[in-house]
């Protein structure tokens, strides 16, 4: 059973790496809004903004 | 034919090709296949369409968004280039881009995100132009080298957004990082819970099964490092909380809260270093886990209020035009303006000051005040109040009180301090906490009695489990979950509810009074009926088409499709309140009061003078015309009660209320429309101050809870002092941010809805709190017995909350009716 002593530090890990992601995409604003981003996407590519680029500076 | 009784012609409606409502006859253009129902929506449509912006209409009508008329008020926005606000609202970042968020009326789907979000495209220099659907917030950012926010705003406005500063750029910010970091401890608490209940499923089933020492000391040492970090990094709120209100001496939910986790901390830690007892970290972590849930959603609630409020600065005029003494005018922020000071006040714009005319003649609009729309006439030595506007010509203004101090100031000064006292300190929930303090330690020191026989080590373990179970985590999720559920139905129907604290009060019916002017009715004058001779109908518009006064206006309005023929009016003599006089089509034809007639020598006709008179009793306006010297026609013009008053009335008198009307109208016009709508004469109110109507909340406050509903500044503090205020304009107005509720579209009938989602609301919540004090109560029963192991706790505990969020979204709350999607 002392693969139990790789496993867990490892599924720890990987916990520790999913909660890092999603406090990046806080961080970049991306939970700020939840609503206007599903009416976007509706939009023809040539109508939009670019919102991305728009959003990459810091 | 028969022209009295023919009925007012509906199919032949044309419609606005901007917002698609109907157009009123008098703005209809013969011929053209461009209808605008207000001068907003014309300078809208044109601005998109010379823009190239006309894909918005197709992008409207296949995203299926509803239309909406435009916004704009024309306004110059130059205050937005002044110093004081580029200090509060504006912020430069690094590279020299300046960046404001703006609140925007009017945005309402997603072909306004398209067309908002398309705006760097026409001007040149703003880059970024990112719309929040969900709050009407639009963030800009531009380079000040080439764009200024005023343009950018002007633009906006054309388009038909009106804008407004969305605050304070620093407030924005701490809040957006308050509202991340939330998210963040919600993340981490989550997974830190997950990870201590894995660990937990291994040393249950370990238990029963047999584990290997070893492992079983490090998956414990394991699950207290995962249950301790849950505790003193996301759960470190629940006791700042409880220190705060240790502090204040008050309750607070987070006291009971602070006290399970800190109990069972401390328990679990001892027991995982000594290596034997019960460790409860899965349960404290998921504890942690849900308890930031539903703080989370109750964060969303009160933010709502306090949005409104904010808005509620937005209103009063920043900037005026003050003369000097030189008699040059000067653009100066509000609060540089003493009394003394002359101020000019130009044509569209609202006068910043009270004070006293003191050159020009023009027309008032003083509706924010006095909730009567029909304009006013005023010239020199006349008083105007804050927020009055200045409909037709500049005029000047001796500034006698400036900003807290004028009559619009102190109105929303009272609004201010009475919505702040009503978002409330304590919520039941908070109230329970007390309570629940008081009986869980008595029942853990009882526990501890009961087992002090059976040894110390099994006494603290029952203790122990009993403080850790009876933590109120499903009482602090029932509450905010069933009230931000509620309220987004709610929000679905056209209704948006800023909390649902007072939803008490109407549980049981009581007193509804409703202001008249533009919520039992349309607001506004229009033509009703024409008795007599409706030939004359045409002739008499023709007579008034070159006439600027109110009522002129809406006589001079005519229907082309049906009148095609253009008259000959010729010898036009307008009388200064009295009518007009003039030839057409070779007849003398003359429209105005009774006195005109009188001073013209007109023959009478009892039939339609006792027809006038009856009307005039309703509280109509009636015009008398005369043709060739007899009396020949009566044009009734009032504000049309609103088609779903009646029934809403009736739905609120049978389901048990008592229902009346304040009303800064005339008492006789108010009795008559409460006589039409059945209301009983002692609960219509009429000549109503705001002031009074307040005073009016009050006193039937006393015997029954009272619902008020109301538009406009001047109902305010009578709806900021009801058991519920109801506004039943959206926008940003002081209605606003003192109601409790307010009406996305104006649809009294929602009014019944919210009502009874409201009483459903406060039964829900109250089925949700009974179930999960029943569980505390099985919990700790179990716990006393000395039957509760970590294992029950840890099943127990999910379940309940389980429970009480599955009562909660499925809870019969607020229904939208079958007819909307």
């Amino acid at each position: 059973m002392s693969v139990l002593w790789i496993v867990i530090p490892m599924a720890l890990l990987l916990a520790a790496i999913g909660v890092a992601a999603f406090m990046w995409t806080v961080k970049t604003g991306q939970m700020d809004d939840l609503e206007t981003p599903a009416t976007r996407i509706l939009f023809d590519d040539d109508d939009v903004t670019s919102p991305d680029e728009t959003d990459a500076v810091p | 034919m028969n022209p009295v009784t023919e009925p007012r012609p509906v199919a032949t409606r044309v419609r606005c090709i901007h917002c698609g409502l109907p157009v009123p006859k008098g703005l209809v253009e013969p011929g053209s296949d461009r209808q605008f129902c207000c001068n907003a929506c014309r300078t809208a449509w044109t601005a998109i369409n010379s823009t190239g912006m006309s894909e918005y209409y197709a992008l409207r009508e296949r995203l299926g968004g509803d239309a909406q008329p435009a916004k704009s008020d024309g306004g110059q926005y130059e205050e937005f280039s002044d110093a004081g606000f580029r200090a509060r609202h504006i912020q430069t970042d690094p590279q020299g881009i300046e960046r404001c968020e703006l609140y925007l009326e009017g945005v309402h789907c997603a072909a306004c995100v398209w067309l908002v979000e398309r705006t760097p495209m026409v001007i040149d220099g703003l880059v970024e132009s990112r719309l929040d659907l969900g709050r009407a917030v639009v963030s800009l950012a531009w380079d000040p080298a080439r764009a200024d926010l005023s343009t950018i705003a002007q633009t906006l406005d054309h388009f038909g957004y009106r804008a407004h500063p969305a605050g304070r750029s620093s407030q924005l910010r701490a809040r957006r990082e308050a509202d991340r970091e939330a998210l963040i401890r919600i993340a981490i608490a989550g997974a830190l819970a997950g990870n201590a209940m894995l660990l937990a499923i291994a040393l249950y089933a370990g238990m029963f099964e047999g584990m290997d020492e070893g492992i079983r000391f490090g998956f414990r040492m394991l699950s207290a490092a995962l249950g301790t970090a849950s505790v003193l990094w996301p759960g470190r709120v629940f006791f700042r909380g409880a220190l705060g209100a240790i502090r204040a001496r008050t309750w607070h939910l987070d006291m009971p809260i602070a006290l399970a986790l800190s109990i069972g901390l401390v328990a679990g830690l001892v027991n995982a270093i000594r290596n034997s007892g019960e460790i409860y970290f899965d349960s404290i972590s998921l504890l942690v886990f849900l308890l930031l849930c539903g703080r989370w959603f109750q964060q969303r609630g009160h933010r709502t209020a306090a949005d409104a409020l904010d808005l509620l600065f937005a209103l009063t005029p920043s900037a005026a035009h003050v003369v000097d003494d030189a008699g040059t005018v000067v653009e100066m922020a509000i609060d540089s303006v003493e009394p003394g000071m002359t101020v000019e006040v130009r044509a569209g714009e609202a006068c910043p000051v009270d004070g006293v005319i003191i050159s020009g003649m023009t027309t008032l609009d003083e509706s924010i005040l006095t909730g009567e729309s029909r304009p006013v006439r005023a010239g020199q030595g006349d008083r105007l109040a804050a927020g009055t506007v200045n409909l037709s010509a500049p005029i000047r203004v001796i500034a006698e009180a400036v900003g807290d101090k004028t009559r619009l100031g102190m109105v929303m000064r009272d609004i201010e301090r009475h919505a702040r006292e009503h978002t409330p300190v304590v919520g039941q929930a908070d109230r329970l906490a007390g309570w629940f303090i008081a009986c869980v330690v008595m029942l853990a020191g009882v526990t501890f009695l009961i087992w002090a026989r059976s040894g110390v080590e099994a006494a603290f373990a029952h203790a122990t489990a009993l403080l850790i179970v009876s933590c109120p985590c499903a009482l602090a999720l029932a509450t905010p979950l069933v009230t931000a559920v509620a309220i987004g139905r709610a929000a679905k129907m056209g209704m948006l509810i800023k909390g649902a604290d007072e939803f008490e009060s109407v549980v049981r019916p009581g007193v509804v009074l409703f202001d008249k002017t533009g919520t039992l009715t349309i607001g506004r004058f229009t033509k009703l009926d024409w008795i007599g001779d409706r030939q004359l109908e045409s002739k008499v518009a023709a007579l008034e088409a070159g006439s600027m006064h109110p009522i002129a206006r809406l006589l001079a309005e005519r229907d082309p499709a049906r009148e095609p023929v253009q008259h000959h009016v010729e010898a036009v003599d307008h009388r200064v309140g009295l009518g007009v006089v003039g030839m057409v089509d070779g007849h003398r034809l003359a429209a105005g009061s009774l006195e005109l007639m009188h001073a013209l020598g007109v023959k009478p006709n009892h039939d339609l003078e006792q027809q006038a008179e009856a009307r005039a009793k309703l509280g109509h306006t009636v015009v008398f015309v005369a043709q060739d010297g007899t009396l020949a026609a009566v044009a009734v013009l009032g504000d049309e009660l609103r088609s779903e008053s009646a029934s809403t009335v009736d739905r609120l008198r049978s389901a048990g209320w008592r229902v009346g009307i304040v009303s800064g109208d005339r008492q006789d016009v108010v009795d008559a429309v409460a006589d039409t709508l059945g209301i009983e004469p002692e609960m219509a109110h009429g000549g109503m101050s705001p002031t009074a109507k307040a005073e009016c909340v009050e006193r039937h406050k006393k015997n029954s809870p009272v619902v008020m509903v109301g538009d406009g500044v001047n109902d305010a503090s009578a709806l900021v002092r009801a058991s519920f205020g109801v506004a039943v304009r959206g926008g940003a107005e002081a209605s606003l941010a003192a109601a409790h509720a307010y009406f996305l579209r104006p649809d009294l009938g929602l009014l019944p809805d919210l009502i009874r989602g409201a009483g459903r609301t406060v039964a829900a919540i109250k089925l949700c709190l009974g179930v999960s004090l029943g569980y505390n109560v099985i919990a700790a029963g179990l716990a006393m017995a000395g039957v509760l192991s970590p294992l029950v706790a840890a099943v127990l505990m999910p379940v309940s909350s389980l429970t009480v969020l599955g009562l909660a979204l499925h809870a019969r709350t607020f229904e939208a009716p079958e007819s909307s999607r």
